[in-house]
């Protein structure tokens, strides 16, 4: 059983917004859901399998409910919460019920304010009387990895900078990103110290948003006017310290969903014209690189530096929209954004100077917790039809 | 760190009582499995290696290395140092750097456990030996 080709993103829509302090969170989910379901060119009342996770606003039912979405008609439900990366695994997941029958046409949202609302306190676990007195945050449990690849590998804080160089590379042609400006490797050197060794530009911003898809059959997708992207390959995988036995921060679960998801598109990093890496730091998409098998552990360093990840002059164009680094996080979480931007790409509809040419295989992955404590990862691989 | 730094009391459960308790008489403990001879850290009543029951508290020397750390340079309590030390028995834990140089952390160095008040059991963290 395999889920390759058996499901298509045919609807996309990512928020223009960056800053929505007179909208509610529901609202911006309501706001993602009409524009993809626009996009696809479908009706609400067609959408039989709603995703959604822990940024929506209490869970599946509460949304299902507030969407208005077609009760006599949806049949399956999906609230998997991985972090920032629930997405791509609710993609994943979608393709699975849509091959075995379970639904048709799947709705997966993701909205919210962090600039401008409280954020969901997230649930304690076991480890919650060991562990949270200690203060991990994103930008220190990132920072650790980072710190402690340095170390192993001689990676350098100039390297890491080149991934946002990259970034805003191509957010100066976003109208939407936050940040449009061209910055150098000395700039992201001389911001502030936030967590060593992450500078404050080798962290993502900030933003209020969301987004959305619509995961249908090959059949329906072909009825639709869009161009067809489908999904070929998908991994997902979980890594904690599992007990502190053999400790090792230098790698992301990457290294297990990656190859899960080469494994059923059957091709290789090699194959892949244009990535869409979660970029919360500069860090995470070096390691992402490395455990993708763009390059080996521990030359991630060497790979990004020079504008290799720059469309039209590096050999691996990589968030074209800017990324997390520049354009958004909606709710901090940037799984969602990740699969816009590549279907974007695989349809043709990325911004000109950043349109990666006969764009047909393009890579989705993403990490959701925290890289240093305990994370999951997932990968999607979609191909143009 | 600030000295008048304010740590929540743990809240304890029946699993991890006797880790508290001995943390109270300033004793640093960990899990070891008698059927397959692995510690672990924090600790659990069924060994997440081999699946055996046969756990049994160890105390620990409360010396190790540090493994990894980042120094956050602003927060409402002030700059702090989290990172993993892992013990001479093996397993690496999650703690905070107290009690010294931030700004002279070093993978590789070497660190003892301190114990910081808190309303309940105190909370265990790591200095510079």
């Amino acid at each position: 059983m395999t889920i390759k080709g058996k499901a298509y993103i045919a609807g996309i829509y990512e928020h223009p917004t960056r800053h929505a302090p007179d909208k509610s969170t529901a609202q911006l989910h309501a706001e993602v859901a009409k524009g993809a379901i626009e996009d696809a060119g479908i009706s609400k009342d067609d959408v039989d399998g709603y995703f959604c996770a822990g940024d929506a606003p209490g869970g599946a039912w509460p949304m299902v409910d507030y969407l208005g979405l077609n009760t006599k008609k949806l049949r399956h439900v999906d609230s998997t919460e991985t972090g920032g990366c629930s997405y791509i695994i609710h993609l994943g997941h979608a393709a699975e019920a849509i091959a075995a029958g379970k639904c048709s046409i799947a709705l997966i949202t993701l909205a919210g304010k962090p600039r401008t609302g409280a954020m969901p306190p997230r649930a304690a676990g076991a480890e919650a009387d060991f562990e949270s007195a200690y203060g991990a945050t994103t930008h220190n449990a990132y920072g650790m990895c980072a710190m402690r690849h340095m170390h192993d590998y001689g990676t350098t804080s100039e390297q890491l900078a080149w991934i946002k160089v990259a970034a805003s590379h191509h957010a100066q042609y976003n109208p939407n990103a936050m940040l449009k400006d061209v910055v150098t490797v000395e700039d992201v050197l001389n911001s502030p110290m936030i967590s060593d060794p992450l500078h404050r530009m080798d962290c993502c911003v900030v933003s209020d948003g969301g987004g959305a898809l619509i995961v249908t059959t090959p059949e329906i997708a072909r009825s639709l006017k869009k161009p067809q992207v489908r999904l070929i390959g998908h991994g997902e995988a979980m890594k904690g310290p599992r007990g502190g036995k053999d400790l090792d921060l230098t790698y992301s679960a990457g290294i297990w969903s990656g190859p899960r998801a080469f494994e059923e598109a059957g091709i290789t990093p090699k194959d892949i014209k244009y990535a869409s890496i979660y970029d919360s730091f500069t860090i995470t998409v070096l390691m992402q690189l490395e455990d993708l098998g763009f390059c080996k552990k521990g030359e991630g360093g060497r790979f990004v530096a020079d504008g290799n990840l720059i469309s039209g002059v590096g050999k691996l164009p990589f968030n074209t929209d800017g990324g997390g680094l520049c354009s958004n996080h909606p709710v901090n979480r940037g799984g969602m954004t990740k699969i816009i931007e590549a279907v974007r790409q695989l349809r043709g509809e990325a911004h000109p100077k950043v349109q990666v040419p006969n764009c047909d295989l393009a890579i989705a992955h993403g990490t959701g917790g925290l890289l240093g404590v305990r994370h999951a990862a997932s990968t999607a691989i979609l191909e143009r039809v | 760190m600030s000295e008048a730094k304010k740590y929540s009391a743990p809240i304890t459960n029946p699993e991890t009582a006797a880790f508290w308790d001995a943390a109270s008489r300033g004793k640093f403990m960990i899990k070891r499995c008698t059927a397959c001879g692995e510690a672990h850290y924090f600790p659990r009543s069924i060994c997440p290696f081999c699946y055996s029951d046969k756990t049994v508290w160890e105390e620990a020397s409360g010396e190790g290395t540090i493994y990894t750390y980042s120094l956050m340079r602003k927060s409402p309590t002030g700059p702090y140092a989290i990172g993993y030390v892992t013990l001479m028995e093996g397993p690496s834990v999650q703690t905070n750097f107290v009690d010294c140089d931030l700004e002279k952390l070093k993978i590789g160095q070497k660190v003892k456990v301190v114990f910081k008040p808190t309303d309940g059991a105190p909370l265990p963290f790591f200095t510079v030996a």
